[in-house]
């Protein structure tokens, strides 16, 4: 009797924390799911409010295509996005681990002094200085180019790309890289075959961090992109949504924001784990 | 669940490698281009924010020398004041709102369970999604015509009359509200789950024997144990809202009525609208000073407990 009791007590607070995840879950997820589902409609429904967010009458990429017309067209600024991210990430990796490497292996002159420095960059924000980088770029001849934007992006992640680098390296075991040295690899050979399949999942995360902070910046590719051909998708979306192209095309909205998310959403389920130890280790800071 | 950071002590130092000398100046390469890209695009910048501040510096033209007068203008810039005034209550409120949410989150997935990493990774999902998209998302679904909240609560009757929930201060700042806690809460929990895994499990078991109940658990050992952590995710919260910025611009223009003009925006409006750059300057040199002030405050807050160094 009281054991029945006390297994139904159990059952009864399990089935509670399960559908109180579960509800959880699906408020957490429903913004996003709304959007995606509701850009599959055909424009005329999309204008409608999403109720129910799945299209009613008939499934539809006209959403996606219509993009294409605004502007200079939702590919180019898809490519620029694409263009930025992805230079972002080759270069603050080369740039974080060449200096990680030169962190943890090496004693010279102001060692500390700079590695105090690209660190404390992260307590000065770079909204309070984006008027002098606009005047920097200009007179590098950079301004309005999207390697211009690309330049901000990598000083951007170099705090945490470089600190997270570091230490990598100091984890590496100094014994391998003698036995290296011993059989003849010079510094070069050492970083590229010895030490770099050892620092991988450092790398994976920083290139993580890397592209989902420049495919989602906004500000800085508000304000130093004034060329309409060298929007990145947010600032494209955001000219489209405050109705620069006429009407607000709400279907075309739900599209755009579509294309924005779902390339974040799948590296992060895919590298998941990736993702969480880099913000430990910012964390642990 | 800590980097390899903590948990590996840093090699010594002082150990020659092979033919040392010479060989360690090669660092000095290996950190060059790091720190070039940090003189061009952050030094120089902000060496350049001081010396603008101190002139009048249009976008064309000459720029002239006016000493403090830019610091003069702001003491009467009723405008920047309102602003910084609703930046530090949009960040009170949103920061409490967001642990609000994340910490019940937190202690809800800090065991495992079945389904819990299921349950981390859904309410983790809106964090990694950028602040624009997900304003763009819920400007939207704020909409008074073709969003969801405004028809949905009329279809179920709840009002009679389709309400624009961006047309007047209140509703239309806790529906930012809402979106942020939406988009941040997942993030602030995994901080706080982290903190509260560390806390070692005897402890609590310690004093369940004693006779503590979950309250008193939860007060003399969990809060204190988690000091740095409940540090760290309040100085995210707080450095993050203090800089808003995206959603404030996307999903309401500043307004009603510029009532929603943060610190940042009102610095974006004077730069990049009106293009006083040098009084921009001289706004964005305040707010670095409270930011500054902010991170000595961090580094005070995060300091290791006493004996624990």
């Amino acid at each position: 009797m009281a054991q029945a009791a006390s297994r139904n007590r159990r059952l009864a607070a399990r089935i509670a924390e399960h559908s109180t995840g579960i509800i959880a879950s699906l408020l957490f997820a429903a913004p996003i799911v709304w959007a995606v589902l509701s850009a599959f409609k055909p424009a005329q429904e999309a204008r409608l409010p999403p109720l129910p967010p799945w299209p009613t009458t008939g499934f539809s990429l006209e959403n996606y295509a219509t993009l294409d017309t605004f502007g200079d067209g939702l590919w180019v600024s898809a490519q620029n996005s694409i263009y930025v991210s992805a230079m972002t990430v080759v270069l603050s990796v080369a740039v974080s681990v060449l200096a990680g490497y030169g962190f943890s292996r090496f004693r010279f002159p102001f060692k500390d002094l700079f590695f105090v420095l690209i660190l404390s960059t992260i307590m000065i924000p770079f909204q309070s200085i984006l008027t002098p980088i606009f005047l920097v770029l200009t007179k590098l001849g950079l301004h309005n180019t999207l390697t211009g934007l690309v330049g901000v992006y990598v000083t951007l992640q170099l705090p945490f790309s470089i600190f997270m680098m570091r230490n990598a390296f100091d984890a590496v075991p100094r014994e391998i890289e003698e036995a290296a040295r011993m059989d003849g690899a010079g510094n070069i050979t050492m970083l590229w075959k010895v030490m770099l399949p050892l620092v991988w999942p450092g790398v994976v995360t920083i290139a993580l961090f890397a592209f989902l902070g420049a495919w989602n910046e906004f500000l800085a590719a508000l304000v130093l992109m004034t060329d309409q051909s060298k929007f990145t998708l947010p600032v494209m979306m955001t000219a489209l949504q405050s109705g620069r192209f006429g009407a607000i095309d709400w279907g075309a909205v739900q599209a755009g924001v579509t294309v924005m998310m779902v390339p974040c959403l799948i590296l992060f389920l895919v590298l998941q784990r990736f993702y969480i130890r880099g913000l430990m280790a910012g964390a642990v800071k | 669940m800590t980097s390899i950071a903590a948990a590996t002590p840093a090699p010594p130092r002082a150990r020659k490698l092979v033919g040392a000398g010479r060989r360690q100046w090669i660092g000095l390469l290996y950190v060059a281009p790091a720190v070039a890209l940090v003189v061009v695009f952050f030094l120089i910048p902000l060496g350049m924010t001081a010396w603008m501040s101190l002139h009048n510096w249009p976008l064309m033209g000459e720029h002239s020398f006016i000493g403090l007068g830019n610091y003069a203008a702001i003491l009467r810039d009723t405008r920047f004041w309102n602003a910084l005034k609703f930046t530090g209550y949009y960040t009170v409120i949103v920061t409490i709102a967001i642990f609000v949410v994340a910490f019940p989150l937190a202690l809800f997935v800090e065991r495992p369970r079945p389904l819990t990493n299921l349950y981390r990774t859904m309410f983790f999902m809106p964090a990694v999604v950028g602040f624009a998209s997900a304003s763009l998302l819920w400007s939207w679904l704020l909409n008074v015509d073709s969003g969801l909240f405004s028809p949905a609560a009329y279809d179920l009757g709840l009002i009679d009359r389709k309400f624009n929930l961006l047309a007047t201060f209140q509703p239309a700042f806790w529906s930012i509200i809402a979106m942020v806690v939406w988009k941040v809460a997942g993030f602030t929990m995994i901080i706080l789950m982290a903190g509260l895994q560390s806390i070692p499990q005897d402890l609590q078991e310690a004093a369940v024997i004693d006779g503590a109940g979950p309250f008193a658990r939860f007060r003399a050992i969990t809060l204190p144990l988690m000091r740095r952590t409940l540090a760290l995710a309040l100085i995210l919260s707080v450095a993050g809202s203090i800089l808003a910025f995206d959603q404030f611009y996307i999903i309401l223009r500043g307004g009603p009525r510029n009532q929603t003009l943060t610190a940042v925006y009102w610095i974006f409006n004077q730069s990049f609208v009106s293009f006083k750059l040098g009084y921009g300057a001289a706004l964005s040199m305040v707010l670095l000073v409270i930011l500054v002030a902010l991170s000595l405050v961090q580094l005070w807050l995060l300091r290791k407990p006493e004996g624990l160094d």
